[in-house]
């Protein structure tokens, strides 16, 4: 596209059907333990 | 949703609910504001206007790309889970995650302290008991289903204070391990004051992560981290963290700072950080009631912003350099990053994340610790207080209204439960102040993303 640069992201509406296994990390918006921010969460 | 903003140079358009980005020339940037509101014909007449010299042809070509990015669902998208997300909250859960408390003492006295200088509003000083410990592990053992890694962060007050039990526990950790088909990942916060040689052997051979405490700049620091006799606690600290980080290759650390109303100008706290060498950086807001004198409040927001801002600028600058670092709260994972379920689920705490006072008492982060009111049970008979802890399992984005209508929902979560707590008496609360300082560290770390990309390309 001449105008628009669309920048690589995973789509998260793919993520409906082969997410929620629960086996994710707690996630926390201070660094004072383990987890991170869920914006910088793994998929793990 | 979708979310436009300009930061840095750059015209950021965030379709919230598919989480695609884009970065829109003026003409395309000015154009997506009309698309959905107007026909075809009132779009191009609005748009000569304010842009006499572009031709009708490439009003055409920025119509057309508009149009493509809503066909290929990248553009005007919907929030298609709220559903989904509330079945996924009901579902059964396994504690993942304990935040030991091997300390309710401290060797500083810092101002903002949540926890009074680690009393957690107690009287007097308290050390876990390796028995505590251990029953604590056992019991996250027990509750953990299945589930393969365990977190556990050593915290306090100050965890150095009580170093033998910590050793005895990472020990016994280990020891159980195998038996059970669990692997304990184990976290240390310390504000360094006793922080040598052997600790940090052995951290590095036994912590996945270290939270190092300081503020930034000697005097900000001085000035909110004095020891209890009142001299600052900066020129003993800073050799000491260099050197813990330099022997973990600058990687799984943080240098952690919080900023107050004394140094809103936060951003050179952020650079002398790393100007020290440090790569893994956090400094982060403080949550203190509006009456403290260093409290952030509505009103400091403008100049936060800036700062935030200038902060992001400086960061693209250092990029692809040996000046560059990582800074917490601009990381984010636009093309990796969990499902929807867990982005819009909440935290954890009270549920999955479970924090154990020096009595084995638990309650459901380390922020509510002390409150009695959210004492949720123990670690030798468990939850007891089931009401409190499905309350908890209740926080969602979806939980708060503020939250499903905000850009920043799906990097953000819904926010945290104690902040709310504390500044509207209910854990399904939002603190504005926290909501929109997230909102513009969303924006920041975006617009870092969209840089390096195009720079790449």
């Amino acid at each position: 596209m001449k105008h628009i640069k669309t920048l690589k992201t995973k789509k998260l509406n793919n993520t409906v059907k082969t997410g929620g296994c629960g086996e994710c990390q707690t996630s926390c918006q201070s660094a004072c333990k383990t987890s991170c921010t869920v914006g910088n969460q793994k998929c793990e | 949703m979708v979310h436009c903003y300009k930061n840095n140079g750059y015209n950021i358009v965030l379709d919230v609910d598919s989480g695609a980005v884009h970065v829109f020339d003026d003409i395309a940037y000015d154009m997506v504001g009309l698309y959905e509101d107007n026909d075809r014909d009132d779009i191009f007449s609005k748009m000569k206007s304010m842009h006499p010299s572009v031709s009708e042809d490439e009003l055409g070509e920025v119509y057309e790309e508009i149009g493509q990015l809503k066909e290929s669902g990248d553009l005007f998208s919907e929030d298609v889970y709220k559903d989904r997300v509330i079945d996924y909250t009901k579902r059964p859960t396994v504690v993942k995650a304990l935040c030991l408390h091997v300390a309710h003492a401290c060797n500083l006295s810092c101002k903002y302290c949540f926890a009074e200088e680690g009393l957690y509003h107690g009287k007097k000083a308290e050390l876990m008991p390796f028995e505590v410990g251990k029953q604590a592990l056992d019991f996250l053992i027990e509750n953990s289903g299945s589930r393969h890694n365990l977190e556990v962060d050593f915290f306090g007050g100050e965890p150095l204070l009580n170093w033998q039990v910590v050793k005895d526990l990472v020990a016994y950790g280990r020891s159980v391990e195998k038996e059970h088909d669990k692997h304990f990942r184990f976290t240390l916060t310390t504000n360094g004051v006793l922080l040598d040689d052997e600790v940090m052997e052995f951290v590095n051979r036994e912590m996945d992560n270290v939270v190092l405490s300081i503020d930034g700049r000697k005097e900000v620091h001085d000035r909110m981290r004095p020891f209890i006799r009142g001299d600052g606690s900066y020129d003993l600290i800073v050799p000491k963290f260099k050197k813990l980080a330099d022997s973990r290759n600058q990687d799984r650390y943080y240098v952690r700072g919080t900023f107050t109303a004394g140094n809103k100008d936060f951003s050179k706290d952020v650079l002398h950080l790393a100007d020290l060498g440090f790569k893994q950086i956090s400094v982060e807001p403080v949550v203190a009631p509006e009456d403290e004198q260093y409290a952030l409040t509505m009103e400091d927001l403008p100049e936060l912003y800036e700062e935030y801002d200038r902060l992001a600028a400086e960061m693209a600058e250092r990029m692809d350099t040996d000046r560059e670092f990582n800074f917490f709260h601009f990381m984010i994972d636009l093309e990796g990053g969990p499902c929807v379920y867990k982005r819009l689920s909440g935290c954890g705490s009270g549920t999955e994340y479970l924090s154990v006072t020096p009595t084995g008492e638990l309650y459901p982060c380390h922020q509510f610790v002390g409150n009695d009111g959210m004492k949720i049970g123990d670690v030798y008979n468990g939850i007891q207080n089931k009401e409190l802890q499905q309350e908890f399992k209740g926080c969602n984005v979806y939980s708060r209204k503020e939250c499903s209508e905000c850009f920043a929902k799906y990097y953000c979560s819904g926010g945290c439960a104690a902040n709310a707590y504390h500044f509207t008496g209910d854990i399904r609360g939002t603190y504005e102040v926290g909501c929109a300082l997230m909102r513009k560290r969303v924006e920041c770390a975006i617009m870092l993303k969209a840089a390096r990309e195009l720079k790449e390309q």
